[in-house]
């Protein structure tokens, strides 16, 4: 199983590519985590994503934003290969993980989720107690003394900064937190598996902005320690928490008639927020979109 | 406070009977109207039942339930013994039988097959088999099983088990069905398996709908005649062996003493009534209980 994530297929490629040039001003000289090349994602024969190809930072906060139907959430569930799990979606170009092709022959997308977790836009606890839901992914990699379990529960709890609000009822459902705790419940559940990178769809989308002021928080001290990806319709809060923000928009397919998301501009964040190199990333972030 | 009088007057809050208002009782009327009318029966059955059956049962109580069955129908005197074991038997062996097979089916139906083929054909043939009478249950199961082997209570389970399968496929694929993806997503994003995420996350959500469905199929199963007949046969005497030798059950014994011109078997069709509906609901309460205690501690 462990042997799963082995043979690099490629050397990784530094910067990001649009139109042929490598344009992606090397900001922080942090390893690639992720490099996207050329990345087309299709649902049947609806090409919902093109031309995307970009490269994420280790212990940085990338951010995708852009309109809705952009594909910024259809490229980040390719990253832990969620796509997969929908009948007909499919996959061109490539994606490589620290060098090895995700999409692989040889790659177990079960092995690939282990290490490239999700917190998705709306919060799904398991309708389990709030222990057996951190435990849950501790449990399938084979954890059974209730010891280490116990320590891993505390210690992802303590990490998604939960723990002094929930543990008196550790055993009382998670259904019964506010949306706010579940959200961060989920993150807790995902950084139990301890995984190297986090992926985020949306996560505050559902929440108060002191529930999203605490997330962005929690986002800021994860970054310690896990390459975190977060797609965000929130421009404030991709300005607030990001090192690089990568911007999509949809656009006419010239070969399908039909709109598809493709990568617009990727940059540091600072930059595409004060001084974007392109037109339509400037009349998006400055409100003048569409 | 004080309150400007001319304003209130002008303002009137009474109800008026206006064309909705009228809607609204007519309809009020028809539903209360309809629950009445279904309710009625349900009382008679329960009354007739209790005020004939607990008469017979009480006059031999316990014996009632122990005692064997008179060879001779028109004997008065208590037992239904045999019939319960019988009941039991024949019903825990179509349990055996159907509830995993279906449960199986229902999962490969819902997780695996989804709109494949093949699954589509074996949700249709379900379907199907969901309308074949009992009776056409019992001859199939005659042709295939007594015929060769002879009467015995597996065969009864066998028929009983073809009945509720197809209950059990469809109650459970619906009960999968309902629990949501994004249950499912959440499992798969931590790098559970497919197996991991269905024996996890999917049926224990879905379980406290899977065993009511299963208990509605065992009922129905209980009270079953029809393909009893044909496969079971007759006895008198316990027979505590499940593929050895004729046997009886409740059913059975009702539809017997039911239709018999001795007044002393009429009674046992009433008494063997009363316990055939007792045990269902005492069957239904125990799974309830554990189904509860499950829930409980997820």
């Amino acid at each position: 199983m462990q042997t799963a994530l082995v043979k690099p297929t490629r050397p990784s490629r530094p910067g990001y590519r649009l139109d042929g040039q490598d344009t992606m001003p090397a900001a922080t000289d942090a390893p690639i985590v992720f490099a996207l090349d050329t990345l087309e994602v299709y649902y049947g024969s609806f090409r919902a994503v093109r031309d995307v190809s970009l490269d994420i930072g280790k212990n940085e906060i990338t951010a995708f934003i852009g309109p809705s139907g952009c594909g910024k959430t259809t490229v980040l569930r390719c990253l832990n290969r969620m796509n997969d799990l929908i009948p007909g979606a499919r996959v061109a170009g490539t994606i490589t993980y620290h060098g090895i092709d995700l999409y692989g022959r040889e790659v177990s997308a079960t092995e690939v989720r282990r290490r490239i977790g999700m917190v998705f836009q709306k919060p799904n606890p398991f309708p389990k107690s709030i222990y057996e839901n951190i435990a849950f992914g501790a449990r399938i990699n084979g954890t059974r003394e209730r010891s280490k379990l116990d320590a891993v529960v505390e210690k992802s709890l303590r990490a998604a900064a939960l723990w002094d609000e929930v543990k008196d009822r550790l055993h009382g459902s998670a259904l019964a937190m506010s949306g706010g705790q579940q959200q961060r419940l989920c993150i807790a559940r995902t950084i139990a598996i301890e995984p190297d990178v986090v992926l985020m769809d949306e996560p505050c989308s559902a929440l108060d902005p002191i529930a999203t002021a605490r997330i962005e928080e929690l986002m800021r001290e994860l970054k310690q320690t896990y390459t975190i990806v977060i797609v965000t319709h929130n421009m404030q809060q991709a300005a607030r928490v990001s090192d690089r923000t990568a911007f999509f928009t949809a656009e006419v397919d010239p070969k399908a008639e039909r709109r598809t998301g493709v990568l617009v501009e990727y940059d540091v964040t600072s930059r595409i927020f004060s001084n974007p190199r392109d037109e339509r990333t400037e009349n998006y972030i400055t409100g003048r979109f569409g | 406070m004080r309150h400007s009088g001319d304003q209130i007057l002008a303002i009137n809050l009474e109800p008026r009977l206006s064309w909705r208002t009228i809607k609204s009782i007519v309809m009020t009327t028809f539903m209360i109207g309809a629950f009445v009318a279904i309710t009625i029966p349900l009382f008679a059955i329960v009354w007739s039942l209790v005020s004939h059956g607990v008469a017979v049962v009480s006059r031999s109580f316990p014996d009632f339930f122990t005692a064997t069955i008179p060879v001779v129908s028109r004997r008065s005197g208590p037992g239904m013994g045999p019939a319960i074991l019988g009941t039991l038997l024949c019903t825990g062996g179509a349990t055996l039988i159907a509830v995993p097979l279906g449960i199986l089916g229902a999962i490969y139906l819902n997780e695996y097959g989804r709109t494949s083929m093949f699954a589509r054909l074996v949700r249709f043939m379900a379907m199907v088999m969901t309308g074949v009478p009992s009776i056409v249950m019992g001859l199939f199961v005659y042709v295939l099983w007594t015929m060769r082997f002879g009467y015995s209570a597996f065969g009864g389970a066998l028929a009983l088990a073809c009945l509720m399968l197809p209950i059990v496929i469809g109650a459970t694929e619906q009960m999968l069905r309902l629990v949501p993806d994004h249950m499912r997503e959440a499992a798969f994003a931590l790098g559970a398996s497919k197996s991991r995420v269905i024996l996890l996350v999917v049926l224990p959500a879905a379980l406290p709908g899977i065993i009511s469905g299963c208990l509605l199929a065992i009922a129905r199963a209980a009270g079953e005649t029809a393909p009893l007949l044909f496969t079971v046969g007759a006895a008198t005497a316990y027979n505590p062996h499940l593929f050895e030798d004729a046997n009886t059950a409740l059913s059975v014994q009702i539809f017997g003493n039911a239709t018999s011109s001795f007044a002393a078997a009429q009674e046992r069709a009433w008494g063997a009534a009363l316990t055939l509906v007792v045990l269902t609901f005492l069957l239904t309460l125990i799974a309830r209980v554990i189904a509860a205690r499950f829930a409980a501690k997820r």
